[in-house]
């Protein structure tokens, strides 16, 4: 165990995923050769360390990056591929939705794509809604891709490994507003398993469920309902698809209440299915209503006023909570 | 290019799977036109077959093909089960993706007939992944992505181009340029009547062939797979066709002028080969019958099988969608 940055931990699970199978290589735009020569960068280091033939710079070309993992990953390779921002995923996204989460399907079973693709994701770096712009409710919604999300140095490492040897195509977030977060990471090949969510912490009053950098809002959140005596039991994610419903469920069944935060849009969110999902399976263990927590249906804005605004804050987690409570 | 004087097999082999591609579509054609004996789209590639017959006919068994939405032809050439295949586009459960693929989605890795995509354009894309594996591997073979005048309209060809360029890959890119995108002609959706000149672009070799000629396709095709498998990296065909039939089975064609479909039945790739193969004494007309017949038997016979076989039951429904499904 040592104390890595999210991006150090990114770069140990692709150093060890490089090392133990030589079926991984990794492209894109500047993995190689970067404009940023920062040790935080998670594919730092890489070409030196495996060379030209696994470690491929691409041209700026997002649907030829994506067609490559799927084309190769068809081919028995593990491609692990960068698709920049989480926005540009839309040039990729016909590759991705289309072949990646369609042709095993339409297979019968006979071809797989074990193919990562490392999406950087995040509101609260300036660049705006070109640059900013989470979507991942659109991947949920594409059958046959798998996504993770990871808030701590330690699961990026261990998602992002399992990712790699999952059989199937996942897609890894990578939130930039934690990059240079620190924490302790197991040394070693460390899997996270896909679709188990983690109680960050228990509670007996209202459940909290959230994933990415929004964990550290709801974290912030707790010391202002505990001044009120309201205990919170807070559950990260990690894994969107697969989905945990079961810690979900349990949890619920056990306050009675649900509050979901997340940065994105909160109209047609990620959080609509999981409030949607507990209306369906706990409303008889619900004692109030469900709150959803998450940005206003409007591109990300650039001026740091308005991203503040933009991005739910403490005092919106707060508010949620005591609106379970009809306070 | 290099002008090979082809052996009778291989001519006679080239001429039956012409055939066999021409009687199997005809067939789904007259079955199309039975009410409810064929669900879905079907797509055929009529006056296509040099280019299917030609180009696949001078790959190895190593190298790997990704087609389109036209790609019977694709798959007969490369000796795809006849049974498993109509099945297949009967969308039956003993078809050769258990129904799940349907005409438009066939694949048959077995053959390296690796993906077949509908999303037009989407094909080079796949391809690049495909022989940057074989390059990545060592391979000694190489990629084969067949699309067509209509595709190379799409920003995803070029992103392939200029990456297979860039690494060389050994990706042998073929435009079956069958002068139609939709309802639209060639000269209302293309900027050019020369598409492999486009080739140029990427420093990637362009050659352009009669993609009513099979032995000229097969020539050619022979010639620019081994620059591909050379290490030299990507090539490009454009193999100049015409669409006989409309873009799928419901389109009337109205929009076509007759005499335009009666001067290219006039250059039929089939009718135009067999005159070739008599007079040059490789076929005597009873060796031809016995070709026609001999596809028409193994057609009716498929199309017994696809009909014996049920559609697929609800024990396949959600299966298939991952490798490791979630738990929940």
């Amino acid at each position: 165990m040592s104390q890595k940055t999210f991006g150090q931990a990114l770069n140990e699970a692709l150093t060890i995923a490089l090392e133990i199978d030589e079926n991984v290589c990794i492209a894109g735009e500047g993995v190689g050769v970067s404009i940023h020569r920062d040790p935080n960068m998670p594919t730092h280091g890489l070409l030196e360390k495996f060379g030209r033939r696994r470690v491929k710079d691409t041209p700026v070309s997002e649907a030829a990056i994506a067609g490559l993992a799927v084309g190769a990953s068809c081919m028995g390779l593990r491609p692990v591929v960068e698709i920049m921002f989480f926005p540009f995923i839309t040039l990729a996204s016909d590759m991705l939705v289309n072949h990646a989460g369609k042709l095993r399907y339409m297979s019968g079973g006979t071809s797989s794509f074990p193919l990562t693709v490392r999406v950087k994701a995040g509101v609260g770096f300036g660049a705006g809604c070109q640059h900013s712009h989470n979507l991942e409710a659109w991947v949920a919604h594409s059958p046959g891709l798998k996504i993770v999300w990871p808030s701590t140095p330690a699961d990026a490492k261990g998602l992002l490994l399992s990712a790699i040897f999952d059989p199937d195509p996942v897609i890894v977030v990578e939130d930039l507003m934690l990059g240079r977060m620190s924490g302790d990471v197991p040394a070693g090949d460390i899997r996270t398993p896909l679709g188990q969510a983690r109680i960050v912490s228990t509670g007996t009053d209202c459940t909290i469920v959230t994933y990415g950098a929004a964990l550290y809002t709801v974290m912030e959140a707790l010391t202002s309902l505990g001044d009120r005596g309201i205990s919170c039991e807070v559950i990260d994610l990690r894994s969107l698809v697969p989905l945990d419903k079961e810690a979900i469920l349990t949890s619920v069944r056990k306050t009675g209440r649900l509050v979901v935060v997340h940065e994105a849009i909160r109209f047609c969110g990620f959080g609509a299915e999981l409030a949607a999902m507990v209306a369906e399976e706990a409303f008889d263990a619900l004692k109030g209503p469900v709150k959803r927590v998450g940005a206003p249906q409007i591109p990300v804005p650039v001026a740091p006023t308005h991203e503040k605004m933009f991005k739910p804050g403490p005092e919106d987690v707060v508010t949620a909570v005591l609106g379970t409570m009809g306070k | 290019m290099i002008e090979h004087r082809l052996d009778p097999d291989l001519q006679t082999r080239l001429y039956t799977r012409m055939v066999l591609t021409r009687t199997f579509e005809e067939k789904i054609a007259e079955l199309c036109r039975e009410p409810g004996r064929m669900p879905g789209m079907q797509i055929l590639a009529n006056g296509q077959e040099a280019v299917a017959a030609g180009m696949v006919s001078a790959l190895e068994p190593e190298d790997v093909i990704i087609s389109n939405h036209r790609s019977h032809g694709h798959l007969l050439a490369r000796g795809a089960d006849l049974n498993a295949l109509m099945a297949e586009i009967m969308v039956k459960g003993q078809g050769v993706n258990g129904g799940k693929a349907g005409t438009l989605h066939l694949s048959v890795p077995d053959l390296n007939i690796l993906m077949t995509s509908t999303v037009v354009g989407a094909g080079p894309l796949l391809a690049l992944g495909a022989a940057f594996a074989q390059q990545y591997k060592g391979s000694s073979g190489i990629t084969v992505v067949f699309f067509g005048d209509g595709a190379a309209a799409e920003g995803s060809v070029h992103e392939a181009m200029n990456l297979a360029g860039v690494w060389k890959l050994p990706l042998l890119f073929v435009c079956e340029n069958n002068c139609w995108a939709g309802a639209q002609r060639l000269e209302e959706h293309c900027a050019t009547r020369h598409i492999f000149q486009r080739a140029n672009g990427y420093d990637i070799p362009g050659r352009s062939v009669d993609g009513n000629d099979v032995e000229a396709v097969y020539n050619l095709g022979l010639e620019l797979a081994a620059y591909c498998r050379s290490g030299k990296g990507p090539a490009f065909m454009e193999a100049l066709t015409y669409r006989m039939r409309g873009h799928g089975e419901q389109d009337p064609q109205d929009y076509v002028d007759p005499k335009e479909l009666e001067r290219w039945a006039a250059k039929c790739p089939i009718r135009g080969y067999r005159q070739k193969l008599l007079k040059e004494g490789v076929l005597d007309d009873v060796q031809i019958q016995s070709i026609h017949e001999d596809a028409a038997t193994r057609v009716e016979a498929a199309v017994a099988f696809g009909d014996a076989s049920p559609y697929p039951g609800p024990e396949t429904f959600l299966s298939d969608v991952f490798v490791q499904p979630p738990s929940v």
